[in-house]
């Protein structure tokens, strides 16, 4: 208990001038504008005008282009590929890694490392990178198919081709973000208490089945966390391709952000583009709960 | 795992012969002058020293920004503090690409700056300037959330004995918590340095002007319309990730904890 020297009204005072920078910082810059997008999305506005009252116009746009499988469409379609491309991929490998690494091998820091150091890189220098790896003329990758194929394998054009495109940027984005889970997946799994792995080799389990007893079902709230988190960071994807593709080729790897951008700063339509960042909001929400309300059931304890 | 790192140094180091010719790990001529003649692009100099101050600004504003309001939150008893602080995380769950659009707009109409008038029309505001940069990115709610944790858990007795003899809560702040906070404040500032470093979007919203462009967006000069020049490109990328590269090498600890403090607290 901490000793009541201060009467509540000053300490009232004091935590609001502690607060009152930040607060006002995160007024003007986040709450504000979330309102004032909310009211964009409702007009249309092109920065150069004044904003004109739509009403639901910019909505029920969005929702024809979804029913005529329009470019809203498409971009919403990419996302979810994206989504499906790199989260169970990405969380599957960062989790067999981080088994790997707490197993306790010599050179565990270097492996450690070497596997953050794509995390720490900016976005846009490692797209850089793998344009030229992907490149259909030079790069590395044709390079090492043909090797390997003795010519027989085509050289792929891989961001050129509607087909192979977003793989590609699932590739990359993969290979990127494997290091961030696999860190926060070590650190759950230091955290599951050794004597529980050493009575269940006692009684003659298997390495699997203290995985699947033990391991996997102690690390479901590191395993939620993650989800919610990639859920979240797949639904915003971006700068990869703005960088890689802008979009193309024909649409085939714009994501939701990637038109909000386009809408809004090529376009000048920020009223349109403004809904769009709504419904993209909803969306993110949505998967939020659903994501946490999946994984809240089947929580254990081991004591 | 860093066969694309090898690959984009030793593509940074060949002539252009080489490089389209049969790909090799070393090159058979080193060529340094690629180094030069990729920061004589562009104004490289010039996105460095924006880059360098955006990252630093952001930093200390939000390690000071943070600190304080973390401090409020979990030290202080105040009316509304259950309200602000759901509200300050709420903010996270917030794509930034909801308020880009309304932000841009608030920049540019900002009155009396970059030649806009009192009801900021006329001019272009604050974007493209330093404020304009720094201010939106200036204090974020992971960092209040991470220091709050992390405040939480120090002990009580060492403030109860100052406030018993007198001390201010600021002079608390500023003399017991933050130096026991060292660990945590360098996580936060190694973080918030790395990602504003990295930062992409929102400075390509602000910026038109080339010299107040980051180092980021500047990478893109060696792709034109028509060609790349991918021995430059990968010279520029190097030298664009070095810094990053060597503040983690030099602190990886510190990236460890924070993602583990965020992980386990989710």
């Amino acid at each position: 208990m901490s000793v009541p020297a201060v009467p509540a009204r000053r300490e009232t005072r004091v935590a609001y001038l502690f607060l009152s920078p930040g607060l006002a910082l995160f007024l003007v810059f986040t709450v504000i504008p979330v309102f004032a997008a909310l009211y964009l999305s409702f007009c249309r506005y092109d920065v150069i005008h004044s904003p004109v009252w739509l009403g639901a116009k910019n909505y029920a746009r969005l929702w024809q282009d979804v029913a005529n499988r329009g470019v809203f469409y498409l971009s919403l379609r990419n996302t979810l590929q994206y989504a499906i491309g790199t989260i169970p991929l990405g969380m599957a490998l960062a989790l067999a890694l981080a088994l790997l690494l707490n197993a306790g091998l010599r050179g565990m820091g270097i492996y450690r490392t070497t596997y953050y150091l794509p995390v720490v890189t900016s976005m846009v220098a490692v797209a850089m990178v793998w344009m030229w790896i992907y490149d259909p003329s030079y790069g590395l990758l044709n390079y090492l198919l043909a090797k390997l194929s003795g010519g027989r394998l085509a050289p792929q054009t891989w961001l050129a081709n509607p087909g192979q495109a977003m793989a590609a940027i699932v590739a990359m984005s993969v290979w990127k973000g494997l290091g961030y889970n696999m860190v926060i997946y070590l650190a759950g799994l230091q955290g599951i208490p050794e004597h529980l792995y050493e009575a269940a080799t006692i009684d003659g389990a298997s390495a699997w089945q203290r995985f699947w007893r033990i391991t996997w079902p102690l690390l479901k709230p590191t395993t939620a966390f993650i989800l919610v988190v990639s859920v979240i960071g797949a639904s915003q994807v971006f700068a990869q391709v703005y960088v890689m593709t802008n979009g193309g080729p024909n649409d085939a790897t714009t994501t939701i952000v990637h038109q909000i951008f386009q809408n809004a700063f090529s376009y000048l339509k920020m009223g349109y583009a403004s809904a769009m960042a709504f419904v993209l909001f909803a969306l993110i929400f949505l998967l939020s709960l659903i994501t946490l309300r999946l994984t809240r059931a089947g929580q254990v304890e081991y004591s | 795992m860093i066969l694309p790192f090898l690959w984009m140094v030793s593509t940074s180091l060949k002539p252009e012969s080489e490089i389209f010719a049969s790909p090799t790990w070393l090159p058979q001529v080193w060529k340094w002058g690629n180094y030069r003649a990729a920061m004589e692009a562009a104004a490289f100099g010039r996105y460095f020293l924006n880059t360098v101050l955006y990252s630093v600004l952001v930093t200390l504003s939000n390690l000071l920004l943070c600190s304080l309001a973390a401090y409020a939150f979990a030290r202080l008893e105040f009316r509304g503090k259950n309200v602000l602080f759901l509200l300050v995380l709420a903010t996270m769950m917030i794509p930034g690409q909801v308020t880009m659009v309304p932000v841009f707009i608030m920049l540019k109409h900002w009155p009396l700056t970059g030649g806009n008038d009192w009801v900021g029309a006329g001019g272009h505001g604050l974007l493209n300037s330093y404020p304009g940069l720094v201010l939106p990115a200036a204090v974020g709610a992971f960092g209040i959330f991470l220091l709050r944790q992390f405040f939480m858990t120090l002990p009580r007795e060492l403030e109860d004995a100052a406030r018993l003899d007198g001390c201010s809560e600021f002079g608390i702040y500023w003399r017991i918590i933050l130096p026991l906070s060292k660990p945590a404040l360098a996580t936060l500032g190694i973080f918030t340095f790395t990602a504003a470093w990295n930062e992409f979007l929102w400075p390509l919203l602000i910026t038109s002007k080339d010299s107040m462009k980051t180092l980021q967006i500047g990478l893109q000069v060696f792709q034109t319309q028509y060609t790349t020049r991918w021995d430059l490109l990968m010279a520029g990328t190097v030298v664009v990730t070095l810094p990053v590269l060597i503040i983690f090498l030099a602190g990886q600890k510190y990236f460890t904890r924070g993602i583990a403090m965020s992980g386990l607290k989710g």
